[in-house]
């Protein structure tokens, strides 16, 4: 598409076009080639999977980040050459971002009009009347009502969203765009919200939905947009779409199940790990299960239903009110997460970035990180000569790409970064493997690898206890799947039977 | 109105508020001299221009900034104030003018280089407190000033009021430059349009930037803000003690700090006003100056602030922890 065509003058503009976008950063591509036309009053969804590329692309649309030289923007039918975030605010383009951005210590009505007060100048004095006065307006333009003069952070998340929908109404919005919105609700909250943008595609206002899953939101989108690996499978419309040739176009290939075969007879054994009605107040309630050596355990659930809690829980670094933990038969009191360590409990956290790794640190410091002690030698120094040959069986092992051990963990790709923690872990020799999800943010091969390993790891008898919020991968990577909802065990799945839709339609009930 | 008392209620400032009216009470009760005017105005002077830099600091606090370097910021305003009095001459509002001018320069630029550096506000407020402090040791040789005219050292009085025949206390020029101050903190923040973007950049820096707020200029203002009030408590300072010491302010940010906490403002940022940072202060003259009456070393004082402090903040926390357990329970609303 070289050239601009003439414009149709029948046909309206498209509110938002955006031609051949595309972006790296450093040297890895997020974003190559990609068009996207959203219509006045549209409700558009775009989806893919983690590290597909959308949040790029968001950023670029909002005017948060520069696409790279040759990327057009079109508002209204006109060019926009540099389009900055004030000028995409002041064009109507209002992003809902997951976290929500609210300012928690403001009230309601402070948030929803705060925009207000950047357009003062510094001196200005805001009347509180007229604020609220314009805060309430928007709750009635979508037809709620909030309690405006509580603070923000004393409401619920589904409030704080419907916050941050009027504050960005509040705005002149013309174009929101909701980064996610569904991956903290319930699904009765999901049906207000779908409610809701059927009022704004009433009144013109498009919608823009960004999400890596395919939910109840594709359901009332006009068009859908597929991203895959930073480039754009297709725009289709809504109308006749399948879930299954979208999963299909989202995925490019059916994903193949790479779970070894199960030759372990998961309830003839002994369990591995035991947990029986375990309990801590308003974190998850009376939960049990039992893992087998070599199973791998799907675990599931709304973002909040307690699972990133009970996994910190079984490492040791809550303590549970009630219930009991039994590792090999043995009651385990985990006093710290050296406890669970000891014990032979690994846990990669979900932030591997924050939490998982010493960013500036070598990728050697890293993998022997939680295992210096078995290093050492009786004058508790460093045994440099085995602390070495760790550091290169755990690179082989998990076929980690970097040119040196002493290299920085910054350096590598998501991926890799990603592998560096597993081997970190896997350097602990656990007995039970806590993965909590493991595959966000890294491209398809990567994923592909992680599988791969948790399936090695698998058939020498770890057990592996996979936490994910994407139900094909733990449906297609587990042996069961267990539903957690709102701290307690919803649902129970054998992996190899149950239908994607099944636990999907299960998981906001 | 009634959802304002209910939540005045369960504020942090009506513990305060109560703390404040029950150690006064009890100390009108066990001393002869607490409950009298020369002791209430003495208090208001002696700690004007702690309520002075708690106004500039709570600004500070409330964007999720620290600055500890103000002090060094007020003596040197302080010095320089008083070396062009003694030499050139002046009146009120030039020495204020020019105390609040140098002052306002130099926290703006400490607020530029929190900002450009990005390194944690209180390690570059620690640096600039030694690099100030050490110039001005440097250059002053540590010399005091004593020659201030005569008008300075007797200075102004708006009110007189009697209580008996014979002794009058008047309104001192610090009890009203608190009173202007306070009042114009409150103004800003409760009413002006900056306030709100101030409290938004505290509660939630990332959501500031991402709507548009301009984080540089609320920087420079805040930072710039906190200059400002240093140089004017200087002046109120350098008044009561009719000298100039360079020394005399440094080592007192700590008392500051404690009392814009006490008041409700939290380091994370986001929180805190005007009357907490009032009722802070109160406390704190409360607590030293009864130390003192009761005849008790006032080294104690510096314990019993401090285990204030920790339980202020104890009961701070845990009203936030009641708050996120509401917000569990709060329920999706109806569409009307």
């Amino acid at each position: 598409m070289r050239g601009r065509k003439p414009h149709d003058p029948n046909r309206p503009a498209p509110f938002i076009a955006l031609r051949a976008i595309g972006k790296h950063f450093g040297g890895v591509r997020a974003l190559a080639g990609v068009d996207l036309t959203v219509r006045r009053g549209e409700v558009h969804c775009l989806i893919g999977e983690n590290g597909s590329g959308k949040s790029t692309l968001i950023k670029i649309l909002s005017g948060n980040t520069a696409p790279d030289p040759g990327g057009r923007i079109a508002i209204d039918g006109h060019e926009i050459e540099n389009l900055t975030a004030q000028e995409a605010t002041r064009r109507g383009i209002q992003v809902i971002y997951q976290d929500l951005s609210l300012f928690p210590n403001l009230t309601v009505a402070e948030n929803i009009a705060f925009a207000d007060h950047l357009r003062r100048p510094v001196v200005g004095l805001a009347s509180r009347a007229r604020l609220r006065e314009g805060a309430r307006h928007a709750t009635a333009r979508i037809g709620v009502t909030l309690p405006l003069d509580r603070t923000v952070g004393a409401l619920s998340i589904a409030n704080r969203q419907l916050v941050a929908i009027c504050r960005a109404l509040a705005a002149d919005a013309r174009l929101v765009v909701m980064d996610e919105p569904t991956a903290s609700l319930t699904r009765h909250e999901v049906q207000a919200l779908l409610r809701i943008v059927a009022d704004l595609r009433a009144r013109g206002i498009a919608t823009l939905f960004v999400s890596h899953r395919l939910d109840e939101i594709t359901s009332i989108a006009e068009r859908i947009t597929v991203l895959r690996d930073g480039v754009k499978v297709d725009t289709v419309d809504a109308a006749g779409m399948t879930e299954a040739r979208l999963a299909h176009l989202l995925a490019g290939i059916e994903q193949e199940a790479t779970l070894p075969p199960t030759r372990v007879a998961t309830n003839a054994q002994p369990a591995r790990l035991a947990v029986r009605a375990l309990t801590r107040s308003g974190e998850f309630e009376d939960i049990s299960f039992s893992v087998a050596p070599g199973e791998i355990l799907g675990l599931t659930g709304l973002l909040g239903a307690g699972r990133t809690e009970l996994a910190l829980c079984l490492f040791g670094m809550t303590a549970p009110e009630s219930g009991s933990i039994h590792l090999d038969g043995e009651p385990l009191a985990l006093g710290s997460n050296r406890d669970a360590i000891a014990a032979g409990i690994a846990y990669v956290p979900e932030d591997r970035l924050a939490l998982g790794l010493v960013l500036d640190h070598s990728i050697a410091t890293n993998i022997t990180l939680a295992v210096l002690p078995r290093l050492a030698s009786r004058l508790g120094l460093i045994d440099r000569a085995r602390h070495n040959a760790a550091v290169a069986h755990w690179i082989a092992a998990l076929r980690i790409k970097a040119p040196l051990p002493g290299n920085a963990v910054a350096t590598l790709s998501g991926g890799n970064q990603q592998r560096v923690v597993l081997a970190k872990w896997m350097a602990t020799q656990p007995k039970v493997l806590i993965l909590d999800s493991p595959t966000v943010g890294v491209d398809i091969a990567a994923k592909q690898g992680i599988y791969d390993i948790m399936a090695d790891l698998a058939r020498q008898g770890v057990s592996i206890i996979l936490i994910s919020d994407e139900i094909p991968e733990v449906l297609h990577h587990s042996h069961r799947v267990l539903l957690l909802r709102a701290g307690r065990i919803a649902a129970e799945y054998d992996a190899a039977t149950t239908p994607v839709a099944r636990v999907q339609d299960a998981l906001g009930a | 109105m009634r959802d304002l008392f209910r939540n005045f209620g369960r504020s942090h400032e009506a513990f305060l508020l109560i703390a404040v009216v029950l150690v006064g009470f009890i100390l009108a009760v066990a001393t002869p001299t607490f409950l009298s005017w020369r002791n209430l105005f003495n208090l208001i002077d002696s700690y004007a221009a702690t309520g002075v830099f708690g106004a500039g600091l709570l600004l500070v606090l409330i964007a999720g900034g620290i600055d500890i370097s103000f002090t060094a910021t007020a003596a040197i305003s302080q010095y320089l104030t008083a070396s062009l009095l003694v030499a050139r001459g002046g009146d009120w509002v030039s020495v204020f003018a020019v105390s609040a001018v140098v002052g306002a320069a130099i926290g703006t630029l400490t607020g530029l280089l929190v900002h450009t550096l990005r390194v944690s506000a209180i390690i570059v407020t620690i640096a600039t407190l030694n690099m100030l402090y050490g110039v001005l040791i440097f250059v002053t040789n540590g010399a005091y000033i004593y020659d201030l005219p005569d008008w300075f050292t007797d200075g102004g009085s708006l009110v007189e009021i009697a209580d008996t025949p014979d002794s009058t206390y008047s309104i001192s020029i610090q009890a009203a430059v608190l009173a202007v101050v306070l009042a114009a903190t409150a103004v800003i923040l409760r009413h002006s349009s900056v306030g709100r973007q101030i409290y938004g950049l505290g509660g939630n820096a990332e959501a500031a930037r991402r709507l548009g707020v301009n984080i540089l200029r609320l920087h420079l203002l805040v930072y710039g803000y906190m200059g400002l009030l240093a140089g004017i408590a200087g002046v109120i300072e350098a008044q009561l003690a009719h000298s100039v010491a360079p020394a005399a302010l440094i080592g007192t940010e700590l008392d500051v700090l404690a009392v814009v906490l006490l008041g409700g403002a939290s380091l994370a940022g986001g929180v805190g006003g005007v009357f907490g940072t009032i009722l802070g202060l109160a406390l704190l003259a409360e607590l030293q100056n009864g130390l003192v009456l009761l005849g008790i070393s006032s080294y104690w004082s510096r314990l019993l602030v401090g285990s204030v402090i920790i339980v202020s903040s104890g009961a701070a926390v845990l009203g936030r922890r009641a708050q996120a357990a509401r917000a569990r329970t709060d329920k999706v609303p109806a569409r009307g």
